[in-house]
């Protein structure tokens, strides 16, 4: 099976503490610390799991510059053979339907039976998989944390639905695939295995290579943009418990046995 | 302005709760103009739920189809193209199947999308200008939407209140002779029911529950104790199960349990909507963490900065320690 997986690089929210810089509109850039999306991992490993048991290939794209082809490194040293940084100028702030676009465009000219994303990114809009399956009209599942390939082009797949319990459903491929986190243990990757694939070729095709024209696409053609960031008003907000740490562990006590947490 | 739609996800033929929340996400958008709700289904439960929706809605839409019996959000695409116009501003529940049903619909109608909605601030122009959440909350945006082509808008549910007042007293008009014949290359099979562990979270009175915080499987321990000492169960956050340091069945949120204690200590949880959506029956809720701008502290009732693998066994040891006196 050819398996296309769709990745992007994000700041670590694990290592970093997100907050506001000093103009107040935009978010602290200074110090943060990048990685591949951690969902995007999971959704690597699916691919890697399959082929494992399948044959064929994994390859990783990513839309973006220079200091995206990082990412492309750190899963090729998971184990996909190929990764390709599409990238342009002109796909600069593009919106999701944007990036779907560019990616429907480069999907066209290879050949994929199946095309995993992770379940959603650092803005939280869980949509460029949904809509690069509307735009190839290819069926879609987003949610999905159990895989199992049947014969005659097909996939048993299980959606995650309230409540913990599991959706599932046939789909014929190809098909479009949101993965959920918990689907496997990704594995792990260490300095010496990105060394290892330090010097494989990415190849970086452009809008004029992929057939996309560029009036579609970037910031021009964005039906949504992101105007600021800001913080909300606490609202309500928390008691914060100040002080030393004994002191605090005392007032905690306190408060939590006159509630019935104590028991 | 286009006209408003709001789309109905209900169950056994009970609409749910973000049917209600829905009618007064558009009156943010134009409060002179009631949306109308678009119920896709099959049957007497269908029935149900339209007749259920006249209270809150002065039109409803009802779309009858035996392929639409199970709502499968590729099929139920398929059905909406057909029935909506396409440059309406249609609202959807952000969960599950708003997930799978939104992103390709509105490729479809070439609408517009924007995801988990949170609030909506007002329309200059073609313009609608929305606040999302980003970094699991941790900060949030305003978002510009051009609508002159319609949108698809997918509203975080709790974001609005249930729209109160009068009776509406709709009207069901049934749109189903417009659909013709639905097809889908994914096909329900069956739903299989989350699996029961060895304790019921959803029972306790009190829980300690941990999230990414706790670091590493071994330190589950330190968590165990405190839950022992304060005569409490543990619960936990997605991260937890994801790294597989605990059962499925611990899991508190919207893909886990809803659970509904009278204390919760949320130790090392930044407080994703997911999770806090799991958390009902008003408890009084603890926040530990060391990040002071979790969103966690935005809910909880008290709130300590600080690293729970160093607070947790001290808080346990001093509980001890008073239970022994």
């Amino acid at each position: 099976m050819e398996i296309l997986v769709c990745a992007k690089r994000v700041p670590d929210t694990s290592e970093n503490e997100i907050s506001l810089d000093s103009a107040g509109t935009d978010i602290e850039r200074d110090d943060l610390v990048y990685s591949v999306n951690e969902p995007d991992n999971y959704a690597v490993e699916e691919a890697l799991q399959i082929v494992a048991r399948t044959g064929g290939t994994v390859t990783v794209a990513t839309v973006g510059g220079e200091d995206d082809e990082e990412i492309l490194r750190r899963e090729m040293a998971m184990g996909a053979q190929q990764a390709v940084l599409i990238s342009d100028e002109a796909f600069a702030g593009s919106d999701g339907r944007g990036i779907a676009a560019i990616l429907s465009a480069f999907v066209r000219r290879g050949k994929y039976d199946l095309i995993l994303t992770g379940v959603q990114a650092d803005d939280g809009a869980a949509q460029v998989g949904g809509m690069l399956a509307a735009m190839l009209d290819y069926p879609f599942a987003s949610l999905v944390n159990a895989i199992e390939v049947l014969d005659g082009g097909k996939l048993k797949a299980s959606r995650e639905i309230q409540g913990g319990n599991k959706e599932i459903s046939e789909i014929d491929l190809p098909c479009v695939l949101s993965i959920q986190t918990g689907i496997n243990e990704p594995r792990y990757v260490g300095m010496r295995g990105i060394k290892q694939v330090a010097a494989r070729p990415i190849p970086t095709p452009d809008a004029a290579e992929l057939g996309v024209d560029p009036a579609t696409v970037g910031e021009a053609a964005a039906k949504v943009k992101r105007v600021d960031y800001f913080v909300p008003a606490a609202g309500k907000g928390a008691e914060m418990l100040e002080g030393d740490r004994e002191e605090i562990i005392g007032t905690l006590i306190e408060l939590v046995r006159a509630k019935g947490g104590l028991n | 302005m286009a006209r408003l739609f709001a789309y109905i996800v209900h169950q056994e033929g009970v609409a749910d709760d973000s049917a209600a929340e829905l009618v007064s996400a558009a009156a943010r958008i134009d409060a002179g103009q009631p949306p109308v709700a678009v119920v896709t289904g099959w049957g007497a439960e269908l029935d149900a739920v339209c007749d259920s929706l006249r209270d809150v809605y002065k039109e409803v839409w009802k779309v009858a189809h035996a392929a639409l019996a199970y709502p499968n959000a590729e099929l139920v695409r398929q059905a909406l193209v057909r029935v909506l116009p396409h440059d309406c501003i249609l609202l959807v529940p952000h969960a599950h199947f708003g997930v799978d049903l939104s992103p390709g619909l509105s490729i479809k109608l070439d609408s517009a999308y924007v995801p988990d909605v949170v609030d909506i601030e007002g329309v200059a122009g073609a313009s609608l200008k929305l606040v999302r959440q980003e970094f699991g909350g941790q900060v949030s945006a305003h978002v510009r939407c051009d609508i002159s082509a319609g949108a698809v808008l997918n509203i975080r549910p709790g974001a609005y209140p249930p729209a109160a007042g009068a009776p509406a007293g709709g009207q069901v008009i049934d749109k189903s002779a417009g659909i013709g014949e639905l097809t889908s290359r994914r096909r329900y099979i069956e739903t299989i029911a989350a699996e029961t562990g060895d304790v019921d979270i959803t029972r306790q009175a009190v829980l300690v529950s941990i999230g990414r915080g706790i670091g590493e499987k071994d330190n589950v321990a330190i968590a165990e104790e405190l839950a022992e000492a304060m005569g409490a169960a543990v619960s936990c956050s997605r991260p937890v199960v994801d790294a597989k340091w605990l059962e499925k069945s611990r899991q508190v949120g919207s893909s886990g349990q809803t659970v509904k204690p009278k204390v919760y200590l949320a130790c090392g949880i930044s407080g994703s909507f997911q999770h806090l959506a799991g958390l009902k029956g008003n408890p009084y809720i603890v926040a530990i963490n060391k990040n002071p701008n979790a969103p966690i502290f935005r809910v909880a009732d008290v709130g300590i900065v600080d690293d729970i693998l160093e607070l947790l066994p001290e808080l346990t040891a001093r509980i001890r320690e008073e239970k022994s006196k």
